[in-house]
């Protein structure tokens, strides 16, 4: 087994609030090798506070608290918040829910993914305009000249999404974070978009923590899943044996999905049990 | 009898080199009562055919029909009485500053209702969400109760044609269920008639009675759902969204 790429133990994500102190994570351990990773939960899960803790990008007055994150056998948790910046986009790089609070509303989208790849790299503009153009070609969009000159809000949800991640690529990072990368696209667009991801796991060696609601996609794409429930993981599982996962929680989930091979009137709801959040959390180390 | 009838529908944005063809020559009829699905990647115009329904999308030719009355370029109020939508984000489409029941005894006013009180109450009810969350503001709310609150307001003309543009896209889906099931419900009690817009076609399988296709614009097949759920497509493009979706 090779060295993990990140480490992370007891991480806690806290909030203080009016009506006392709010755990949005609680004691989540796992580790990251060069995988597909996945995690899994509804809203409010902690499932993106995990993703966000991992970087350092709680604002206070919300606190991470762990024993490490250890990146490559460094502490995240002892760097600087200097030192935290050349982390960000360099080695850790993320791709956040929703393009609309992503991209720049003012900025053409060419000059946005200039300015990305200028931030990261030596180059001279129009060095840079081909490189935007061929990373827009990258994620497989069509008319690239047209989308350069366009801002973010002429374009729909799932080519704002593309644009993102072909502006998380530029720095080549070792890790990449993608928290409901694919949510916004439609299955042949995401089928294409997990493509470019997969290439980047298997060609460069990178680690990808997928954050996801959606069972199936993950089922499908990751190797090896964390099923999040009120901060805590409830089940750790082989990703192709996430059918067969035995949590009542994953059960519910995977229930409440309507499919188009067994038409049913009504979709179950998933019963929820106060037990499930007082359990401790299930360790993802392996 | 055809609730809605859709012929030769273009719609365009933009102009000279920045010209976009969002629709082209779309033709489809849904029944009344029926539920009808439009499927297709983004960018495939799926929405903006909604959009040109209600008159979001100003810049549209050809002909829309709904309830036997060719629908004009100025809409009357009566047009919005017949016909609503569900929008796809519930935290964009609700005003932040606005308690639930602003938004909905503003509905009703706009509508010409007199009896307020009453109708809003009935309306929470009839979304599930009870008297509880009368005078709560969007921010107080979950996603699901959000999407509620919006379809609540949609109810509050007592429309007969429902346009729903992926209105679980942004939910989970524990969430999704109920607000599918919820909608089932709605349909069955006030006799309303959908059109739906999904790119999840277990979605649309499990709602709709039958589906087009859209590809760039246009519509590739028009198919029931039985022919779906056999992934029964005849046009290449369908029978590739099917396999991608399995």
């Amino acid at each position: 087994m090779m060295d993990p790429l990140l480490d992370i133990e007891n991480l806690w994500v806290r909030f203080p609030t009016r009506q006392g102190v709010f755990d949005a994570v609680r004691g989540v351990s796992f580790t990251l090798g060069r995988e597909r990773l996945g995690i899994v939960g509804e809203s409010g899960s902690g499932k993106s506070m995990t993703g966000r803790a991992i970087l350092r990008l709680i604002r206070p007055p919300g606190r991470v608290e762990a024993e490490h994150i250890k990146l490559d056998g460094v502490d995240l948790l002892q760097k600087s918040e200097k030192e935290m910046r050349d982390v960000r986009g360099e080695r850790i790089s993320m791709v956040m829910q929703d393009p609309k609070f992503s991209l720049n509303p003012v900025m053409t989208i060419g000059d946005q993914i200039i300015e990305a790849y200028r931030l990261h790299n030596n180059a001279s503009k129009s060095e840079a305009r081909s490189k935007a153009l061929e990373m827009l070609g990258a994620v497989s969009i069509r008319d690239p000249e047209r989308v350069m000159r366009a801002y973010p809000h002429e374009m729909s949800g799932g080519m704002g999404q593309r644009i993102m991640i072909a502006m998380m690529l530029i720095p080549n990072p070792q890790i990449l974070i993608a928290d409901e990368p694919t949510s916004a696209l439609d299955v042949s667009v995401q089928r294409q978009v997990l493509d470019i991801m997969d290439r980047l796991v298997k060609e460069r060696g990178m680690g990808l923590i997928f954050i996801s609601h959606d069972l199936n996609l993950v089922a499908d794409f990751c190797d090896r899943v964390l099923i999040m429930y009120a901060g805590r993981i409830v089940e750790v599982c082989d990703a192709d044996k996430l059918h067969d996962a035995q949590h009542p929680y994953t059960r519910g989930l995977l229930n409440s999905l309507p499919r188009l091979d067994t038409p049913r009137d009504r979709l179950d709801v998933l019963e929820r049990d106060p037990a499930w959040s007082d359990a401790s959390s299930v360790s993802g180390r392996i | 009898m055809s609730m809605l009838n859709i012929e030769g529908l273009n719609v365009w944005f933009g102009r000279d080199r920045d010209r976009v063809d969002a629709v082209k020559g779309a033709s489809f009829d849904v029944g009344t009562g029926e539920s009808f699905g439009l499927v297709g990647e983004s960018g495939s115009g799926k929405s903006t055919i909604l959009r040109a329904i209600t008159g979001l999308a100003p810049t549209w030719s050809g002909r829309i029909t709904v309830d036997g009355r060719a629908v004009e370029k100025a809409r009357p109020r009566a047009f919005y009485k017949q016909v609503q939508m569900v929008f796809q984000d519930p935290y964009a489409s609700l005003h932040p500053r606005h308690s639930v029941d602003a938004v909905l005894a503003e509905t009703l006013k706009l509508h010409g209702f007199t009896d307020i009180d009453a109708r809003v109450a009935k309306l929470l009810d009839d979304v599930g969400l009870g008297q509880k969350f009368r005078f709560r503001y969007p921010h107080q709310l979950s996603g699901g109760q959000r999407q509620r609150v919006a379809i609540a307001r949609a109810l509050a003309p007592e429309p007969q044609l429902l346009l729903l543009d992926e209105p679980t896209s942004a939910l989970d889906v524990s969430v999704q269920a109920e607000i599918l099931n919820l909608l089932a419900d709605l349909r069955q009690g006030h006799g309303l008639t959908f059109l739906m817009v999904s790119h999840d076609l277990s979605v649309v399988g499990h709602m709709c009675d039958r589906l087009a296709v859209m590809k760039d614009g246009e519509i590739v097949e028009v198919m029931d759902v039985a022919a779906l759920r056999a992934m029964k497509a005849t046009h290449p493009y369908s029978q590739h969204l099917l396999q991608a979706s399995v």
